[in-house]
């Protein structure tokens, strides 16, 4: 054998050695085959709303995947690098704009024209708001997620207040009345100091955007300002503890020890508490919308949609299945299955919502919604707002260090966002 | 052509040729792309369009050096390492001595319970040590409070999360390297304690001038490797802290991981990266070339 002869061969090897795991990497395409992405408890439920829409369509098979919610966020971007998407998956609205900016996820618009199950006006404004980036719609709501106050009403009753409290000023004052009757160990509100969700919703109910167009923060508006003051007086009083959720070993337990009488939690903890609280509790605990400034505040819209991915093959198959998940039938057994609040309207005057007390305020506050700023940095600032709201908790900084210290932050992690505005680039 | 004509370097890396191949794909191409990263802003704008990446040169080093965050995880990992290390080596020497010594009972036993640590998940010990660590209903704040010590609130405080997070460390590791010292003691001549005991040495002095120096090669092992997993902390304060509290316990690992996974900051993160490898490599130079003053390498 000579060198000549062998140096080629040699290559061929060496490139069937590098190409072969290549080729194993290939998808394996099944024809109509749909598949869906959800996470968590969704992602378990949702296996059984799919027989319904098998049956209406007999060609295509749908494939759930479940993904853990803790890593949901990075395996759909790293599924992105390397175009392993799936059809359709369940995201959650608040990286709706990071995935549309880099072009993970395709706009619906045509579609929701089309449609006569899917209309804009059935839904709450303020989640649908949540998947429009640069006009375009991205995804469709599929439960929405608030934040608003569990609190007992026997203990606001014992500090002589017979209705929960409809502004900051009337909220500020039966803070102060149960504090004054519960003493030193025990607080008013439990606003866990690791959470930015108390803050931020406090913050958006000022009508003032956190982040200007130009791609600035604007933590420094008076607005903002008044909710971190809002938020510090909490603590400094001594109305709320300084503690992380971590070492509120067990909040129901405390809670129906009268450790605090109000806090600020989702739709999820309705069912927990339902179940974990001691039954001599029920009946002396209900929820209510979120105060405002001057009146009836806003909260801010979170929860989860449905998005079809960019590469799907048979955007028309994934298009049925987001029509039939959003059916007010599909909502209702979904409701019914996972607790999830349905976001359209119609979808909650059946069934057990009716008549449900406790979900009584969640329907008023979901016509109270602001989403989030729509922008691909924004869990960034909100890791930043953390880090801040737990200074100013802990009363390390002022409102003012506090309000300059976030808009230095978002502006240092804006900027690139500020480089493509100017060149046209950004959605 | 035969093939005694191929050169013997040919035929050399013939046969280098496959660990070469391995090595250059695995390590030299993805390391080299890596610092190529580090000198961009790669993000998720990037990953959208190469044509939003743009090239900063050092402008990621530079920015590193100007956020509190990265000298506070400098800082935090400095600290986990300059107590860790010496407590964890500390540690498995004295197990490893009272495992040596001749009155010791049942020892496979205590070697296998000592050793079980290391080969346990990480993240199942995680949650007992949580537990153990507990402010109110914790063992270790029960047996302390045996002995009149207050409640430490371990995980939450932010003056405590990073000893509790040391002492679960040296708890998990300190096995591994007690295997190692050992097998080093196992090595040393009977006959230089049977010469120390005529001398008239106490078993003090035996430590200190016939065990230590025999040591000593094994110890700096055992430290530089150490050191080496100390500084690449993150698996401890990401399952029991995420962090917090009040950003203790970031290492610089973890601002890594949070750079480049959850904001997909990949030309940060990078820089990161070799941030630590020059610290660390500067680190253990300077240890090796102050043992070889001192002769024991």
């Amino acid at each position: 054998m000579t060198l000549e002869r062998s140096a080629p061969s040699r290559r061929a090897t060496l490139g069937l050695l590098a190409g072969a795991p290549l080729a194993a990497c290939g998808r394996a395409e099944v024809r109509g085959e749909l598949k869906l992405w959800a996470m968590g408890r969704e992602g378990e439920v949702v296996q059984s709303l799919i027989p319904a829409f098998q049956t209406a369509n007999p060609g295509t098979t749908v494939r759930v995947q479940q993904l853990p919610w803790s890593a949901a966020h990075e395996k759909l971007l790293t599924a992105f690098a390397g175009d392993d998407l799936p059809d359709l998956g369940q995201v959650g609205n608040t990286w709706i704009p990071e995935l549309a900016a880099i072009g993970a996820i395709a706009p619906l618009d045509a579609r929701i024209r089309a449609s006569s199950v899917v209309a804009p006006t059935a839904y709450f404004p303020g989640v649908w708001a949540t998947n429009e980036v640069g006009g375009r719609q991205f995804g469709i709501p599929w439960y929405v997620d608030t934040r608003l106050l569990f609190y007992r009403k026997d203990i606001l009753a014992e500090a002589g207040y017979a209705e929960p409290p409809v502004t900051w000023g009337a909220w500020l004052a039966s803070m102060r009345a149960i504090k004054a009757k519960v003493g030193p160990s025990r607080y008013a509100i439990l606003l866990p100091i690791n959470e930015p969700e108390p803050l931020l919703a406090l913050g958006v109910q000022q009508g003032e955007p956190l982040i200007t167009a130009e791609g600035y923060g604007n933590f420094r508006s008076a607005g903002f300002k008044r909710a971190l003051g809002f938020y510090r007086e909490l603590f400094a009083s001594g109305l709320a503890p300084a503690a992380t959720s971590s070492q509120i070993a067990n909040v129901w337990s405390e809670f129906a020890r009268g450790l605090f009488a109000f806090y600020i939690t989702g739709p999820w903890n309705i069912g927990e508490f339902k179940r974990r609280l001691p039954p001599g509790l029920a009946g002396r605990w209900t929820t209510a919308p979120l105060p405002g400034p001057n009146g009836p505040g806003a909260s801010l819209a979170g929860g989860s949609s449905l998005a079809i991915f960019s590469r799907a093959r048979d955007k028309d198959a994934a298009w049925r299945l987001i029509e039939h998940l959003s059916t007010p039938e599909s909502q209702s057994r979904f409701e019914a299955l996972t607790g999830d609040l349905p976001p359209r309207r119609d979808a909650w005057t059946t069934g057990t919502l009716a008549g449900d007390p406790y979900v009584k305020a969640f329907r008023e506050q979901l016509e109270r919604l602001t989403p989030a700023p729509k922008i691909p940095e924004w869990e960034r600032i909100v890791a930043d707002v953390t880090v801040v709201g737990e200074q100013l908790a802990r009363g390390v900084v002022t409102v003012d260090e506090a309000a300059a210290e976030l808009d230095r932050r978002a502006d240092a992690t804006l900027e690139k966002r500020r480089w493509m505005i100017g060149r046209g680039r950004a959605a | 052509m035969t093939a005694r004509a191929l050169g013997t370097s040919t035929a050399g890396w013939l046969f280098v040729a496959p660990a070469v191949s391995v090595i250059g794909v695995f390590f030299a191409v993805p390391v080299f792309l890596a610092l190529a990263l580090s000198f961009t802003d790669f993000d998720i704008y990037a990953l959208a369009s190469l044509k939003n990446l743009r090239f900063v040169g050092l402008g990621n080093y530079l920015l590193l050096l100007r956020t509190p965050l990265f000298w506070r995880a400098l800082g935090n990992t400095l600290y986990f390492v300059i107590v860790g290390v010496p407590l964890s080596v500390g540690a498995s020497l004295g197990a490893a001595l009272l495992l040596n010594a001749k009155a010791a009972r049942w020892k496979p036993v205590f070697r296998t319970a000592m050793f079980a640590p290391v080969v346990t998940s990480l993240v199942a010990v995680a949650v007992i040590w949580r537990y153990l660590l507990h402010a109110k209903y914790g063992l270790i704040n029960y047996a302390l409070s045996g002995i009149g010590v207050r409640p430490i609130d371990w995980l939450g405080d932010p003056h405590w999360a990073m000893p509790a997070i040391i002492l679960f460390a040296v708890w998990k590791n300190f096995g591994y390297n007690m295997v190692i010292l050992l097998a080093g003691l196992q090595t040393i001549p009977e006959d230089l304690y049977e010469a120390a005991r005529i001398d008239g040495a106490s078993t003090f002095q035996q430590l200190r001038h016939v065990t230590m120096p025999s040591l000593g090669p094994v110890i700096l092992l055992v430290t530089i490797l150490t050191m080496a997993g100390y500084f690449q902390l993150f698996a401890e304060p990401y399952v029991m802290t995420q962090g917090g509290p009040l950003q203790s316990t970031v290492s610089v690992l973890y601002f890594m991981y949070e750079q480049g996974f959850k904001f997909w900051n990949l030309g940060v993160a990078s820089a990161v990266a070799f941030m630590l490898f020059l610290l660390m490599f500067a680190i253990t130079m300077a240890q090796l070339l102050l043992s070889r003053r001192q002769g024991v390498a």
